[in-house]
């Protein structure tokens, strides 16, 4: 079966889209690469140059594509396009015309980026990925390039340069880690949301972000549940709760006038770990005795719009949430936990859907948005929740910061609000606590290997391999501390970790949210 | 005046021309271009006095390769204060007279040269034998390096062993900045230096030396963390009123 089918491809024509996106090309089955080896170290690995080159994401079907308003399939004159979209974006994003011009190729973030680290390929180092469109800037947009060609680095957009774009920036989860140690900050994040918006342009989307878009505009979340199944599943998880804690926490959906609206990703609806978290905001609202609702059409806080670098895609999914608030008319806006859809919500929500202040009937005297994490920290410093911590005594935790909220976003008013305030209410709802290594937390820490619409199991291979610095250092404090529970708040993180924590021997139940350990140690009932 | 005066005299104004001009038109593209969005790399400064501390550090210690790597930290930091100090004590040859600060650096001067030659090649060297840098540089990063080396060297050389008459030069250089024409000192070692230094003012805003300007327009470093304080806006999007999006009300079935 295999042989013959083998055969009809050797026959078959390929088209320029299938030479770009490797649809046809036999590849080693995902998730067949080993995961790195656990040492508990992290090192600078030898150089494999273009070990990864095989892994490209599925290609968006036709009419995704002609949905969300790019060209079905590759067009003939796509070297045309691609650079006549360039040149928009560079009138457009001061940080991409910056950016390719300023670097100097210094080397600096060559041993930063987890996917390098993981794969061993030089073409995931950022510089060498950024050079990707770089070479391509140079080429059709400066003297130097023009001049000089090759000794420049600049190179031809051809169909073999394109498929590099194709695998590369799908290896690239938009973390920013390379960024924080570049001399002029140089935010690869930004060049690979480019490269990734003009390979749409052309007709070459990539199926999982871009179906998952679609999904977000024509039902609301991205999950694809409808508002009558979202009330259904949130129906039957206030009975869970009621069954396990005899409390009657509700979870409201679409209650014009309530105090608070909660926008949250919406694999809190019923993924696991995730929902243990949704069940974990409900009790501190429960017990806070907060007026609060969910949206049954803004039921999703992550925007996929961004990781394809579309600011129309990202502005439309968003303004989901801004017609809730005219709807519903909260007086505050929180956001659950989730890694982008928090760096949207802090970064961009008032810039694309605002302003957000008294103009849409939210009070001036919270932030907005809140984060989830903030709410309840604030209830806490007040004494409005209680904790018992003898609930997570079961539990030697440890935080994983997520890309976006510790580099793209804050909380609370002093910068680094982000790093302090989660791991306040673990230490608040446990009576243990253990870092992991300084140079792998905070603003240095690694991504989980999933974001930025890597979270497809086609690239699987990709996603273990990112994950392997955060591994190495759960590793090490689970050898040394005997930590058993990686706590999070980011719904991608959870996913990843959940799906590629086993392939490095890890069970997946150590990985969790923050409000998950919240909702354990919460004191529900009247209060003295 | 000599035909190599004349053909001098031409070059430093086409070099001068080309460098301010070509500089400027760059930092005016980078100053025009819009921010669309609120990045700021954080934790960030939450005001405008922070950022500026922020951008001083970045400039000042190169805080982010510091953190980024030591070596070509140290090396890179070499060079730069090198070519400070040399780009300095230059400052005799363009001004009749020198204010007192700059008495100050000449305790640094005759090191100058060779701080930023020793920085130059060990950055040279290390783009070479470490296998990532040589697995990303291309030709024009060496050549820049050599270029930098050369300028550099002849420096030196003219400081140390074929000594130029100062006051020539100086007239010289006076000339060119007073539009008012001298002719040039002839040893090689100064024509060598001054064609290498007009090469490099020439080529210098078509390439990454725009680091220099471009800096203090990297959004991730030079925006204030106030995103949900302050409304930020998009010069070019639509306004979030014209998307029409489906009602909370109408979709119980």
């Amino acid at each position: 079966m295999a042989d013959t089918a083998a055969e009809q491809h050797e026959e078959e024509v390929l088209t320029d889209q299938d030479i770009v996106t490797g649809a046809k090309e036999p590849k080693p089955k995902a998730g067949d690469v080993k995961a790195p080896e656990l040492t508990g170290r992290i090192e600078i690995p030898k150089l494999e140059e273009g070990v990864m080159g095989w892994s490209k994401p599925h290609a968006a079907k036709p009419d995704t594509m002609e949905e969300m308003g790019f060209p079905p399939g590759l067009v003939d004159n796509w070297e045309e396009v691609a650079v006549k979209k360039l040149g928009e974006l560079l009138e457009k994003y001061k940080s991409l015309q910056v950016y390719m011009d300023i670097c100097v190729r210094c080397g600096s973030c060559t041993d930063k980026c987890q996917f390098f680290l993981g794969s061993r390929d030089p073409r995931n180092m950022p510089v060498a990925r950024a050079d990707l469109l770089r070479k391509v800037y140079k080429r059709y947009f400066t003297t130097e390039g023009k001049l000089f060609g090759k000794l420049a680095g600049a190179a031809k957009f051809d169909l073999a340069l394109l498929g590099e774009w194709y695998s590369y920036f799908h290896q690239c989860s938009q973390c920013r880690r390379c960024s924080v140690f570049c001399p002029y900050g140089i935010d690869t994040a930004e060049i690979s949301m480019a490269a990734r918006e003009i390979m749409d342009q052309i007709g070459i989307g990539q199926k999982y972000v871009n179906t998952i878009i679609v999904k977000l505009h024509e039902i609301g979340n991205n999950l694809g549940m409808n508002p009558k199944a979202l009330k259904a599943t949130l129906e039957s998880t206030e009975e869970d709760i009621e069954e396990e804690d005899g409390v009657p926490v509700k979870l409201p959906v679409d209650k014009v006038g309530a105090e608070v609206l909660l926008v949250t990703p919406s694999a809190d609806f019923f993924a696991s770990p995730h929902v243990e978290s949704l069940i974990g905001y409900a009790k501190v609202f429960h017990q806070a005795g907060t007026d609060w609702t969910l949206s049954s059409t803004a039921s999703e806080a992550g925007n996929f719009g961004m990781f394809i670098g579309n600011y129309d895609h990202m502005q439309r999914a968003a303004m989901r949430i801004r017609k809730a608030i005219e709807e519903l008319k909260p007086k505050r806006l929180i956001v659950g936990e989730c890694g982008h859809a928090w760096r949207i919500a802090y970064s961009f929500w008032n810039t694309i859907i605002g302003p957000l202040d008294g103009s849409v009937g939210l009070k001036l005297e919270y932030p907005r948005p809140q984060h989830i994490c903030e709410f309840t920290k604030d209830l806490l410093d007040r004494g409005a929740i209680k904790l018992d911590k003898s609930a997570n005594d079961e539990f030697v935790p440890t935080f994983h910061d997520s890309c976006n909220v510790a580099r793209a976003s804050r909380m609370g008013d002093l910068p680094g609000g982000q790093f302090e305030i989660p791991r306040a209410l673990i230490k608040a709802a446990c009576n243990r606590y253990v870092e992991m290594e300084e140079e792998t937390i905070r603003e240095k820490t690694f991504c989980c290997g999933g974001g930025g619409g890597l979270l497809s199991d086609e690239i699987l291979d990709v996603r273990v391999q990112g994950a392997m610095p955060r591994m190495q250092a759960y590793q090490n404090v689970k050898e040394s501390h005997g930590v058993n529970f990686l706590g999070l708040i980011c719904a991608i993180c959870k996913a990843q970790f959940t799906k590629v924590v086993p392939k490095y021997g890890v069970p997946m139940i150590e990985v969790g949210g923050v409000h998950q350990l919240i909702g354990r140690a919460i004191e529900l009932g009247a209060k003295e | 005046m000599s035909g190599l005066s004349v053909f001098f005299l031409i070059y430093a104004y086409v070099a001068l021309a080309v460098f301010i001009i070509g500089f400027l038109v760059r930092i005016w593209k980078y100053a025009v271009t819009p921010a669309p969005l609120k990045i700021p790399q954080t934790p960030a400064p939450v005001s405008g006095p922070g950022v500026l501390g922020r951008m001083i550090l970045e400039v000042g210690i190169f805080k982010s390769l510091l953190k980024g790597n030591r070596i070509t930290w140290l090396f890179g930091y070499v060079f730069h204060l090198g070519l400070l100090f040399a780009l300095v004590k230059h400052y005799r040859f363009f001004f009749e007279t020198s204010p007192g600060w700059l008495a100050y650096f000449t305790t640094f001067e005759m090191y100058a040269g060779l701080i930023m030659l020793g920085g130059l090649t060990m950055l040279f060297v290390l783009r070479l034998i470490v296998d990532r840098t040589a697995f990303i540089s291309v030709m024009n990063d060496y050549i820049l390096l050599l270029l930098l080396m050369a300028i550099a060297s002849t420096g030196l050389l003219l400081k140390h062993y074929f000594r130029t008459n100062v006051t020539s030069v100086k007239e010289f250089m006076m000339g060119v900045v007073t539009f008012n024409p001298q002719d040039m000192p002839t040893e090689a070692f100064f024509i060598i230096h001054i064609s290498l230094v007009f090469l490099l003012l020439i080529y210098f805003p078509f390439s990454k030396l725009m680091h220099s300007g471009g800096i203090f327009f990297s959004s991730t470093r030079n925006q204030i963390d106030n995103a949900r304080d302050k409304y930020w806006k998009t010069p070019w999007a639509k306004s979030p009123e014209s998307i029409d999006i489906p009602s909370n009300m109408t979709q119980d079935d």
